[in-house]
């Protein structure tokens, strides 16, 4: 097991080392890094300082480590706009973002494991065709659009739900979220909706597709030879079965659903990195989006690395597997 | 087990062609798609004779029509009959061009990844090795970012433009077509044709495009319905964000983005309909897609 | 003799798929008495492993039982209902299948899998539940048994799952055991010691046992009694010294030619021509008609069922002249 550790963070650090070279080349390929780095309006003073500090005059793999350190060090210049350092201002958005992702997952399991075992479990009635359509359409509906279709019914025609910000955040263990607040509630439910609605549609399909499978299996009718109640047999036999491609593949989700944040937080107007991001680009703000990048690659490698832990703590045969190898 | 007695009833009477549009009619769900995608691409390539005005010329456009509803008769004599927007422009007329512009834009970045794609997977698997190495390992790290993050970045660093909006797309999909072109060729290479090719001493050229390029079609199509819709989705998406297109060629995603702010007092129509004919588009293509995976899918297991 | 612990009256299991009407099992009767051992002979696709299933309750749509009587307890399990089937099934009445790999759920510790049995049947506490996995596993040879049950499926080989799978299924002192090919898939040496083991334990407790195989041999070292079945129908039944040294039907007596041995080396070895015909398919009259070197005009009628000596039956217009009516 610790072996199988030891190795994936090998792995991981040496797919931060690619990332950051090509961070680091994309930076300095395509313009001055001060350009990049510096404001327009600094002053030659404050533009030769940065000089040294990047030490550009220094050789190429000189040059490298001192991004390096600037970057693990969070300090990439400071945002035009904002005026204060990027890393900080997007480290700020962050708990916004991953609260909305976490939360938009969540829904996505809660309502899309029950529907998609039921539609696998009875996959000729009428609730198992219609849950199919559904999830067919979830897959097709251009996310942001659905986004805007939910304002216009439910704040616009309905008036039940905010359609904008984040609303009131309470603090409870030291974390911070909208979670813990009936109007942060209200606030986050359209948003979270909007991003879960393509997780939903995934996870219906897999776990259809993981319950049809499984029911199959010759372990299903051993179980039920034991005289297992139906009950039992799906919901501790075959939910266990389904539960490890599931975890997986929601673990491998939460990446693409905080990238997927920024659509769903430019609508709703989300304070969280995606909404930033967007917002500097348009600005053309770039420490922003270089501190952007470091850190959504950081946290890419890192999910990547728990979710495969995560699988081989739940499948026994790939913990074995490993160990020997 | 139907259909191999058939097959032996009506011996080789039967193009492969044919067969192919019989499986596909199979489906009737998949024929909707393709009446769908049919309509779609009509209004598309014909736009300029379908509209009853031109979105883009300013001189028709009347502010006193702006943010007409559905149905209404405008100051030029013709009827709204999706509304307008704040410009007064012909919400129908725009939709019909937007629709050149997404579908263009997709069709473009689908051939420039298909290419792309296709001559890396073809290398790959042909000379293998370090090569093959090398390309995998590039693919497999950026098929590990969601496309929309690849975009994103691209586009931070190229900015705006129809061409960057276009690189930026084939950037993002040319991975899924290297994979696919690896993986069938790979097949292909081992069979004995291939060697047989090359015993006969055809060079490299003619064996990967005369011969292995051609088996490795069924799965490609697959992968060009499902990343021209992808494409397009994207494409709408970026658009939306305001980092996409030009406010010039206005696309759906750009119509959608510029109903946004009526639609809060409740004028839905300028986002509803660019929408309405965005979502049509996709799933046409979806459905098309699914079918033809499952048509084309069992034939490359036999 | 004692009162049978199982009597099948003329079971017909039927698959109503697209292509029509799959008569897998198609009229069967047989009936077994306690401590005895039943052999169910027959090649794959003769509704063997249909009849065990059958008896279990475990036919799945599009399969039913459509007519026919399995008395079992004074019941008729046909008739019983999905919840008092439950109760019967692990508590008086057991299977083990075929693939040992295939049956234990590869996600769950085998104490988790045996404990379940136990409280499927009967309110005990967890510990005492698990001190009976304990002894079920010992009695069936597993070494070190305590620390065993804390292991996963995929740490046991095959034949150590199959005694796990037999060890489950004598954790509630069944009455009956339906045995589908248990050692089909596993080395000669393991499966002696299971068939010798199974023996003993039919003996000692008194369980009835079904042993459903394709090995002659099997039968011929393990069974009291015999039915040889093809197409869904039984076509020959006895005592297994009588059928195997004077078979009856032309079909038993060309499985038993099949069978290769030491004091036939140098010869060939004889074999039934052709293959089983289709069951969407079957001749009129005797299914095996078209594979029979003796079957003429007689033979395309329903054949009828010949009694013989010491209760012997056999379905057959031609019966071989070994066995003396």
């Amino acid at each position: 097991m610790s072996v199988f550790i030891i190795r994936r963070l090998m792995q991981s650090g040496a797919v931060l080392v690619v990332m950051s070279l090509i961070v680091f080349f994309g930076v300095y390929a395509i313009g001055d890094p001060i350009e990049i780095f510096i404001s327009p309006e600094a002053d030659q003073i404050e533009r030769e300082r940065a000089k040294v500090a990047l030490g550009l005059d220094r050789p190429v793999w000189a040059q490298y480590f001192a991004f390096v350190e600037a970057a693990l060090g969070g300090d990439l210049g400071r945002s035009f706009v904002f005026n204060i350092p990027s890393m900080t201002l997007i480290l700020q958005r962050m708990p916004a973002t991953l609260e909305l992702a976490l939360s938009a997952l969540a829904l996505g399991i809660v309502v899309g494991l029950p529907l998609g075992m039921y539609a696998g479990y009875r996959p000729n009635s009428i609730g198992a065709k219609a849950i199919m359509a559904g999830s067919i359409l979830g897959f097709s509906l251009p996310t942001f659009w659905v986004g805007l279709m939910l304002i216009m019914i439910f704040a616009v025609d309905l008036g039940w739900l905010p359609s904008t910000g984040r609303g009131e955040t309470a603090t409870w263990f030291g974390m911070t979220s909208s979670v813990f607040t009936v109007d942060g509630l209200r606030h986050l439910a359209m948003p979270a909706l909007n991003l879960a609605l393509f997780k939903i549609s995934l996870i219906i399909r897999l776990a259809r597709a993981g319950m049809r499978e499984n029911m199959l299996m010759d372990y299903v009718r051993f179980a039920r030879a034991k005289g297992l109640p139906m009950r039992r047999v799906v919901m501790v036999h075959v939910f266990k079965n389904i539960m490890i491609p599931v975890v997986t593949v929601v673990g491998l989700e939460l990446g693409s659903t905080i990238a997927f944040a920024v659509v769903t937080e430019s609508i709703f107007a989300w304070p969280g990195m995606g909404k930033l991001i967007i917002d500097s680009i348009q600005r053309l703000d770039r420490p922003v989006i270089v501190a952007y990048l470091c850190i959504i690659v950081l946290m890419f490698v890192i999910i990547n690395l728990v979710v495969d832990i995560l699988y081989s703590v739940l499948d026994p045969r790939v913990r074995l597997s490993e160990a020997r190898n | 087990m139907a259909g191999t007695t058939q097959s032996h009833s009506a011996p080789a009477v039967e193009t492969p062609l044919r067969r192919f549009c019989r499986d596909f009619a199979e489906s009737r769900i998949a024929l909707l798609g393709l009446a769908m995608f049919a309509i779609v691409l009509g209004a598309a390539l014909f736009a300029p004779l379908l509209s009853p005005q031109n979105p883009y010329d300013l001189n028709q456009l009347d502010i006193m029509d702006g943010r007409q509803p559905p149905m209404t008769m405008s100051m030029g004599g013709f009827t709204f009959w999706l509304g307008s927007d704040d410009q007064g422009r012909d919400m129908l007329s725009a939709i019909f061009h937007g629709l050149r512009t997404s579908l263009g834009v997709g069709a473009m970045s689908a051939i420039g990844a298909l290419a792309l794609g296709a001559a890396a997977g073809l290398v790959a698997a042909y000379f293998g090795g370090r090569i093959e190495t090398l390309i995998m390992r590039i693919v497999d790290i950026q098929l590990s970012f969601p496309s929309i993050l690849v975009a994103l970045i691209l586009l931070a660093v190229l900015g705006q433009g129809t061409w960057k909006i276009v690189v930026a797309l084939i950037c993002v999909q040319w991975a899924y077509y290297a994979r696919t072109v690896r993986g069938a060729a790979l097949v292909e290479r081992r069979k004995e044709y291939v060697e047989a090719a090359r015993c006969l001493g055809l060079g490299h050229r003619r064996i990967v495009f005369g011969h292995i390029l051609p088996n490795c079609m069924p799965p490609l199509i697959v992968v060009v319905t499902v990343q021209v819709a992808h494409a397009i989705a994207l494409e709408a998406t970026l658009s939306f964000l305001g980092i996409g297109l030009p406010i010039t060629e206005p696309s759906l995603g750009l119509l959608i983005a510029n109903g946004f702010e009526y639609l809060l007092s409740g004028k839905y129509w300028i986002s509803f309909f660019p929408g309405v004919a965005l979502l049509t588009t996709i799933v046409s293509i979806n459905l098309v897609g699914d079918q033809l995976r499952d048509v084309l899918n069992p034939r490359l297991q036999k | 003799m004692a009162e049978p612990t199982l009597v099948v009256e003329d079971l017909r299991t039927w698959f109503h798929t697209r292509a029509g009407i799959v008569k897998a099992v198609d009229g069967v009767s047989f009936s077994v008495a306690p401590g005895r051992i039943m052999g169910l002979v027959g090649e794959s696709g003769s509704g063997k492993s249909v009849t065990g299933f059958s008896i279990m309750g475990l036919i799945d749509p599009p399969g039913r039982v459509v007519s026919g009587r399995i008395l079992f307890g004074g019941r008729d399990l046909a008739t019983l209902a999905d919840d008092e089937m439950r109760h019967i099934r692990g508590r008086r009445v057991a299977m083990i299948f075929q693939d040992p790999m295939m049956t234990l759920n590869p996600v769950l510790r085998i104490d988790t899998q045996m404990i379940e049995a136990v409280q499927a049947h009967e309110r005990v506490g967890r510990e005492e539940a698990r001190r009976r996995a304990r002894d079920a596993l010992g009695q069936v040879g597993i070494p070190s048994p305590e620390e065993r049950l804390s292991a996963y499926p995929h740490q046991f080989s095959g034949g150590m799952r199959q005694r796990v799978a037999i060890a489950i299924a004598l954790l509630n002192r069944v009455e009956l055991i339906i045995a589908d090919e248990p050692t089909t898939a596993l080395d000669v040496t393991i499966q002696g010691q299971i068939l010798f083991e199974m023996q003993r334990l039919a003996r000692e407790t008194g369980t009835a046992l079904v042993w459903i195989t394709h090995d002659l041999s099997v039968v011929a070292s393990l069974a009291d009694e015999v039915c040889v079945m093809y197409a869904g129908r039984i076509v020959e039944r006895g005592g297994v010294d009588d059928v195997l040294d004077r078979p009856a039907h032309p079909y038993t007596a060309g499985l038993i030619g099949s069978v290769p041995s030491r004091n036939q080396r140098g010869r060939p070895l004889q074999q039934i021509p052709g293959v089983m015909p289709s069951l969407l398919a079957l001749p009129t009259g005797c299914s095996f008609r078209p594979r029979c070197a003796y079957a003429d005009g007689a033979c395309t009628e329903d054949p009828p069922l010949h009694d013989f000596a010491g209760g012997r039956q056999a379905r057959c217009a031609h019966p071989l002249s070994g066995a003396t009516p």
